[in-house]
């Protein structure tokens, strides 16, 4: 080691991650529903050499479940945040290459502000590019726009192989595209090059409705799609019999230059959860009480107004570590997307299942998806996506169970980033395209050597 | 400003030279790896509003004899630089150090002895025109003898105090010279280690960092409770750091 060149930087890091790796306390790595696992996440600045026997990529941690985890504790998860270069960026064009580590809310920092935005968004800013791409996140513009990996030009990936190679749309299109949405099960990517949209102002045009029931919700769901954007619903999904579904229709558009604000948005301090509430904090109760009063916040039927970009993407990124809520026993996400074919009164018969179950939180989105994208394992397809967060209790995994028959029922599939808790045979018989995914597993990893805690209960693979 | 930030592109000092660029003023980078110099400077084009180019020279700290050479480049290309900020420097753990006399003797080289160098460099170049501002990177570890930083603390420790006689002697000739305590700062040197309470993030420093250089501070602890903490550490008597690990 002592023959290595003396570097300010690079050396340094090697000789302290060789002494001090494997030795000390065990720690724990969680997802953002803060479920735990054993194991350690080595943070690098230099991907393409950290990433040589790595087992698993692991950007900001804001997948709800076990995506982000390591199958055993003794396995390598490279940390990506720290590799957050652009490495380049032509300003007439919006292209832009990183490595993967950068954050979205970096990069809307910069660039909102220069008339660009990237092309799709998750609801939070608070992810790496890489994340975006293995999750293929959808935002507010699905139905227009698709999937972040519909705008993705080139990645750079190391290969469980330890080659390093650039793929497109053109070139080993099976990885490019297995790759986005692949949970960073076919490599690690280490550069995303992805070409931005043109804004026409820092600032949003919304258009917000109080909706009363779950079938009018739908039709505003599909009235919206049509007229804007952008566009998606918060659901009170406690609500019973004839509210049922009711809640609040949510639309926008980038504002035009004439009707903002001539100053750009001032990005509000952020809050930090304090503590961690107990687990009783959130129950039944307090749920419906924040339901209520948030469906009633909005006092007239409709409204509209200019805001920032923050309020209308990011709501829940205001408050960080906002999962605290839940306390120590930890929540997840059950997000699922019931197909077009199977039509509206599917979707209200998801609904009523859903509050007969229980279970459920104030948080619940939805959202009219529009066809699916080219990604292997790419999550939405034209129909109606559902998503609720739900707290860790005795009768959860029960209660994932239902949902995820009435799913496959529908011939609908759920969203892998916010998944811990599917059976594998659920998996295998809501996802058609497994076959082809594991075929392309086959072929640029077959000693599944990448893997996750998530691949591990879904595809069987190792620990 | 027209500020050289030497192991600008990594660490803390990509957080500076990120910092310094966004509010407008040029930098210049300096490093010892030239692949990682091209890719900052990219980065740092890029976080410039206007997309100003950024330039850059090899250096390393390994190597004195380049020290002026990359000075007197980095001067061209600002048209007169008023600021040099150093980040470069080389870390190992106690336990690696203890087992390797070569590498100690390398670390004790390059954070002391070639630090101290390449400041006299920049020092008589920033006085040649009537000051400016040295913003160096010595460590929490240099205030006091520690077990778990033994031999990095004791060169950290020489280059606070030749800091400190530097801000003494030119003080009144208009150098500025800021010398940077930062404690655990969660960056690629750091990866691996178990961060400690009170860690901190590379762009927190570099943020308090800036705001010292622009008040013109000879000293910065950061995060800022670090200046409490060894407070408390250089009061302790000798029976009770005989005793603890820390």
């Amino acid at each position: 080691m002592s023959a290595q060149p003396l570097s300010p930087a690079s050396a340094a890091h090697e000789l302290v991650r060789a002494e001090s790796v494997g030795s000390g306390p065990p720690s724990r790595l969680a997802g953002w529903g803060r479920l735990s696992v054993p194991g350690r996440e080595q943070l690098s600045e230099n991907l393409e050499s950290a990433s040589v026997g790595a087992v698993l990529s692991r950007g900001l941690g804001r997948s709800y479940g076990d995506s982000s985890l390591p199958a055993n504790p003794a396995d390598k998860v490279l940390g990506t945040r720290l590799a957050n270069r652009i490495l380049h960026f032509d300003d007439q064009t919006g292209v832009l290459r990183a490595e993967a580590g950068l954050s979205l809310a970096e990069l809307n920092r910069l660039f909102i502000p220069r008339g660009w935005f990237t092309p799709v968004t998750p609801g939070t800013k608070f992810v790496t590019l890489g994340g975006m791409v293995a999750s293929d996140v959808h935002g507010k513009n699905h139905h227009i726009d698709g999937c972040f990996g519909a705008h993705v030009r080139t990645l750079r990936i190391r290969l469980a192989d330890n080659r390093v190679v650039e793929c497109s749309p053109t070139q080993d299109a099976d990885l490019f595209y297995g790759t986005i949405g692949g949970m960073g099960l076919l490599g690690h990517v280490l550069e995303v090059e992805f070409a931005f949209h043109r804004i026409t102002s820092p600032w949003i045009y919304m258009e917000s409705e109080r909706v009363p029931d779950v079938d009018e919700f739908l039709q505003s769901l599909t009235r919206a799609a049509g007229n804007f954007p952008m566009s998606m619903g918060w659901i009170d999904c406690l609500s019973r019999g004839r509210s049922m579904g009711r809640g609040i229709m949510m639309a926008g558009r980038w504002a035009m230059p004439g009707e903002a604000p001539s100053l750009p948005p001032v990005e509000a301090k952020k809050r930090s959860f304090p503590i961690e509430l107990p687990n009783f904090a959130l129950n039944p109760l307090t749920a419906s009480l924040f339901n209520t009063a948030y469906y009633f916040r909005h006092l007239r039927r409709k409204a509209s107004g200019v805001v920032g970009p923050d309020p209308f993407f990011y709501p829940l990124d205001a408050i960080l570590n906002w999962n605290r809520a839940y306390g120590p026993r930890g929540f997840t996400q059950y997000q699922c997307v019931i197909p077009r074919a199977a039509g509206a009164p599917a979707v209200r018969e998801f609904m009523q299942l859903l509050t007969k179950l229980g279970g459920a939180s104030p948080l619940c989105v939805i959202k009219d998806c529009g066809p699916e994208g080219k990604g292997v394992l790419s999550f939405p397809l034209e129909g109606t996506s559902i998503a609720v967060d739900m707290a860790v209790a005795p009768g959860l995994q029960g209660i994932i169970d239902r949902l995820n028959e009435f799913v496959i029922a529908a011939k609908g599939r759920i969203y892998l980033a916010k998944d811990r808790f599917t059976r594998a045979a659920h998996f295998r018989a809501m996802e058609p395209r497994l076959p082809a995914f594991l075929a392309l597993r086959e072929k640029w990893d077959p000693e599944r050597r990448l893997r996750s805690a998530q691949s591990q209960r879904l595809f069987g693979d190792q620990a | 400003m027209k500020a050289i930030v030497f192991g600008g592109t990594s660490g803390i000092g990509r957080a500076i030279a990120r910092r310094l660029v966004e509010r407008g003023d040029q930098v210049f980078l300096l490093g010892n790896e030239a692949a990682e110099l091209e890719k900052s400077a990219s980065d740092l084009k890029a976080h410039h509003p206007a997309g100003a180019k950024c330039g850059s020279a090899l250096c390393d700290l390994a190597f004195p004899e380049g020290f002026a050479a990359a000075l007197d480049a980095a001067d061209t290309e600002l048209g007169g630089f008023d600021t040099v900020v150093v980040t470069a420097a080389m870390f190992a753990t106690q336990e690696a150090l203890e087992a390797d006399i070569e590498l100690t003797r390398k670390l004790v080289t390059l954070d002391y002895a070639n630090t101290l160098v390449f400041c006299e460099h920049a020092r008589k170049r920033l006085l040649a025109r009537g000051g400016g501002r040295l913003t160096v990177f010595s460590s929490v570890a240099g205030d006091r003898g520690r077990k778990p930083v033994a031999i990095y603390g004791s060169a950290k420790a020489g280059l606070s105090i030749y800091l400190e006689a530097l801000d003494h002697k030119y003080h009144e000739a208009g150098l500025a010279v800021l010398c940077v305590k930062p404690g655990f700062v969660k960056t690629g040197m750091t990866a691996g280690l178990k961060p400690p309470p009170f860690a901190g993030e590379p762009d927190q420093v570099a943020r308090d960092v800036l705001r010292a250089m622009d008040k013109r501070q000879a000293v910065v602890y950061t995060p800022h409770i670090w200046a409490l903490v060894m407070l408390v550490i250089r009061s302790l008597p000798r029976f009770i750091m005989r005793k603890i690990g820390f």
